[in-house]
């Protein structure tokens, strides 16, 4: 079929929504409550468009494109409508970017400057919403800089498979409610789907915002999934986990471990020099005295009773190259296939 | 591994994440994937929930994923082969197998169908407790799906005769076409990030990288002539062996480079005795564990977070591991730490970083040959990738099956090495918790995951409590043939009768006192889920 966008002509398969086509053909509409793996809904109406022969503007992200559509995403019409969806919402939110975990990366505080909007300039008489605990103690919920635009709740349904949280109350004492919180895992799919500071981590008591922080895409130290990661650090410190869809095999989705699951990196157990045992106890060593030790240990060993009396266990939570150096160590240095890891566990 | 590699060609996933999405129906046994695998279990939920999929779940227990299922086969734990010979033998009997894919791809059909002949759904029903209806709907169910795939775990593999099961499975999937295409295959989930590298890379005593074995001249030629020294053909020995072998005093030194066996392995009183006899005993890690404890000498090593390296998933995905923090000082990386000792010991290896070292691994791993430390830049590759233009493989035997035909292999069932008697009426199985990882050395130094789960709960069935006057959170004492140890306990429907269920992340908690070291002959896995015990209110 074809259609036409912003006056280009443009050629596409039948089925996908309007948004789809515009951003696949590099045309920008705004979205808040809109996610690529979620069921599109229209809720917050930031990505209304005109469609020639329609009279109200339709929204993008639920609307499916058909046969000979003609339409408009960035006329003056529909910014002043956007602009007005953005005031509404600044009805409930405050301004508090400066104390919020999200300044930086929150998808409102970005569409209110680019809209031009300077102040909340509707004023409603209500008393601030009270907070309230969460599902889960790794994250916290600050009910007035909700939108309620539902993408923790619809993650948290079509992603996670739980349905803990739903909306509950109406008008401007509407919230978002962890009204199952017995089926909370703790997986975070609500912190990650929240557009702006309403859902913030509670884990870390480092932050930093988002230009400060390095964000380094990894692969989780956990199970076999291998979920991509991106993690954040400041100055050599972990503050947080992240990632996005389209990124790995994960699409944006982590569990608890791999999100949340990191503070044992930085523990102060960590060991931080070789140990020795003697006297029943273990005494500090230098890395050459460790290993002075340990060659000659070996060595004697292999003198003594042969390659075979000497084994390995390499590891799973160890990277190929480590687990290639060691098996080349048993196998040409020691001289013994004596190696194995922990795959039978 | 090795039952598919016997009936397949290959040990590994056949196929990937992206691919399942297309499967419609999931058959998923001995996995307990919303725990063990979250991120796989939300995507099952998804297509349960949102895509019309089936998934039938055989398990001993009423895991998570069974509020998700249209079916739950609820068998013994060890009984598998018996149900499993029992969905052949309907689907034969029923002709609902794939004929042109079977005459095309696989060879030893009647010798399945012979052997499977005597597995009536009458018999399963009283080896196993599976209801006889609820057989042959799981067996229709199956082999009408357009695409089905299997998923398993370690309740599947971790017995005595782990590795026929995996050959029953791969029966079932070779007996109806699930293979070589998408949304289908039978896939183990491994359960650890990087056990499929590791396999991958030799860290097994028969094989060297790539799954080339050690008896073998060409492959012992290959690897002579690459590392430069000559090697011993003579293959070695596996985890638990090692244990026993270091009892008797054929083990001397004992290398362990980031493994806890003191938590994870079976029979641990036993095994520190066997660690106790050792000559020398290093053990290399991030905290001293409670293998550390034991060691003559203890090497601090750097985290996944504090070096460069690639990890390979579950299915074979082989990825990218960066540094993003420098660590504490006085640790240093594993492949640092070997690059000095083999060097010291008088076998020199001198490395600059880990891409020089992936550079050696991709000449002489033939599935690896294709990927680069620059290709990993955008995104992850799945083995084999033989040349730097191939763009990896996401299903295994697309078109033609690995080792030229499939194999059906028929296997039966025999009861598992401990069965339940008088003294010790019932079986214990251990697994993992949604919030913890493995030995726990990680998990249990996260404050948040031991909020979330703070100690070990063994679940039993609440007839079986009442019957022994046990309520929830009691303490109990769990006697075995080997050890005992106690812990609270947890009433619930999730295990049936006669089961109850321990998790093993907990040091303080020790349920491999009680598990039994019995080998599967072929796989050498330990017999971890079935060991007998009774249960006393303390």
């Amino acid at each position: 079929m074809r259609i036409t966008i912003n006056g280009r002509a443009i050629e596409t398969a039948e089925g996908a929504t309007i948004l789809k086509i515009a951003k696949e053909n590099g045309f920008r509409i705004p979205t808040l409550c809109h996610m690529e793996s979620l069921i599109p809904t229209g809720f917050c109406r930031m990505c209304v468009v005109e469609v020639n022969g329609l009279q109200n503007p339709v929204t993008a992200c639920n609307t499916p494109a058909v046969d000979g559509m003609v339409i408009e995403t960035d006329t003056p019409k529909i910014r002043e409508i956007r602009k007005e969806v953005l005031k509404f919402m600044l009805v409930n939110h405050p301004l508090d970017c400066p104390v919020c975990d999200k300044g930086g990366e929150c998808d409102l505080q970005d569409y209110v400057y680019e809209y031009g909007i300077e102040k909340a300039e509707y004023q409603v008489e209500i008393k601030p919403k009270e907070y309230r605990t969460y599902s889960t103690s790794a994250i916290k919920y600050h009910p007035n800089r909700c939108i309620l635009c539902s993408r923790c709740i619809r993650a948290c349904r079509e992603i996670a498979g739980r349905e803990v949280l739903d909306l509950i109350e109406t008008g401007f004492r509407a919230r978002v409610e962890a009204v199952r919180p017995e089926r909370c895992i703790s997986c975070g799919e609500c912190l990650a789907a929240c557009p702006v500071g309403a859902l913030t981590e509670n884990v870390s008591s480092l932050k930093g915002r988002k230009w400060q922080a390095k964000r380094v895409t990894t692969v989780c130290g956990y199970c076999g999934v291998g979920c991509s990661l991106e993690v954040n650090v400041v100055r050599d410190k972990l503050i947080k986990v992240t990632t996005r869809e389209g990124l790995g095999t994960n699409h944006g989705t982590l569990c608890v471990k791999g999100r949340f699951g990191f503070e044992f990196v930085q523990s102060p157990e960590r060991l931080n020099t070789p140990l020795i045992r003697e006297n029943g106890g273990f005494r500090e060593a230098s890395w050459d005295e460790a290993l002075t030790y340990m060659t000659a240990k070996l060595k004697e060993i292999k003198e003594k009773d042969g390659p075979d009396s000497i084994a390995g266990l390499a590891s799973a939570r160890a990277t190929c190259e480590e687990n290639y150096l060691f098996q080349k160590f048993i196998r040409a240095a020691i001289g013994t296939n004596n190696i194995d890891h922990c795959a039978r566990l | 591994m090795v039952g598919l590699a016997t009936t397949l060609g290959s040990g590994a996933m056949t196929n990937s994440f992206a691919d399942l999405k297309k499967a419609d129906l999931y058959l998923v046994t001995g996995s307990n994937t919303t725990e063990t695998h979250p991120v796989i279990g939300m995507l099952l939920r998804h297509r349960a929930r949102f895509n019309g999929a089936k998934i039938i779940v055989v398990d001993p227990r009423k895991i998570d994923l069974v509020e998700e299922a249209c079916l739950h086969l609820q068998p013994k734990p060890g009984d598998d082969i018996a149900w499993l010979n029992g969905l052949a033998h309907i689907i034969i009997q029923e002709k609902l197998y794939n004929k042109p894919f079977i005459e095309q791809h696989t060879e030893g059909f009647e010798a399945l169908r012979e052997k499977v002949s005597h597995y009536t759904p009458e018999v399963v029903e009283e080896i196993t407790g599976i209801p006889k209806d609820r057989l042959i709907h799981a067996a229709r169910t199956y082999a009408t799906a357009k695409n089905a795939a299997i998923l398993y775990c370690m309740g599947i593999t971790q017995h005595s005769k782990g590795t026929d099961a995996v050959k029953a499975i791969s029966n079932l999937a070779l007996l109806c076409g699930q293979i070589g295409k998408p949304g289908s295959g039978v896939n183990p989930l491994r359960g650890q990030n990087n056990v499929q590298g590791a396999c991958d890379m030799g860290c097994l005593p028969t094989v060297y990288p790539g799954y080339q074995g050690v008896a073998i001249k060409e492959f012992k030629d290959k690897f002579e002539s690459a590392w430069g020294v000559p090697l011993s053909d003579k293959p070695g020995l596996t985890v638990v062996e090692m244990g026993e072998a270091a009892y008797e005093g054929k083990i001397k030194a004992l290398y362990i480079m980031g493994e806890n066996p003191m938590v994870t392995d079976p029979n641990l009183s036993h095994l520190k005795k066997a660690y106790g006899k050792l000559e020398l005993l290093v053990v290399q890690d991030i905290f001293l564990t409670e293998t550390g404890k034991l060691a003559h000498v203890v090497l601090p090593s750097r985290s996944f977070l504090e070096k460069d390296g690639t990890f390979v998933n579950t299915e074979r995905m082989v990825q990218r591991v960066r540094k993003v923090i420098g660590g504490p000082k006085g640790a240093r990386a594993d492949w640092e730490i070997l690059c000095e000792l083999s060097s010291r010991f008088g076998y020199p290896m001198d490395y600059q970083d880990p891409e020089e070292i992936f550079e050696e691994i991709r000449k002489v791993t033939p599935q690896y040959a294709g990927i680069t430390y620059a290709r990993l830049e955008s995104g992850g590759l799945q083995w084999p990738c033989p040349d730097t233009t191939h763009p990896g493989t996401p299903f295994l035997h697309k078109g033609r099956i690995v080792r030229g035909k499939g194999l059906f292999v028929p296997v039966d069932h025999t009861p598992p090495p401990e069965v339940p008697d008088k003294d010790f009426p019932f079986i214990m199985s251990t697994g993992r918790d949604y919030y913890h990882y493995h030995a726990g050395s990680m998990t249990r130094k996260v404050k948040l995951l031991n909020q979330m789960c703070p100690e070990s709960l063994v679940e039993i069935n609440p007839s079986d409590a009442e019957k022994l006057g046990i309520k929830e959170g009691d303490q109990i004492k769990v006697i075995g043939r080997r050890g005992e140890f106690t812990s609270r306990v947890k009433v619930t429907e999730k295990v049936s009768r006669g089961v109850i269920f321990a998790k093993f992340h907990f040091a303080e908690t020790p349920v491999n006192l009680v598990t039994n070291t019995v080998l599967d002959p072929e796989s050498k896995i330990p017999d971890l889920k079935v060991s007998v015990v009774r249960v006393e209110k303390c």
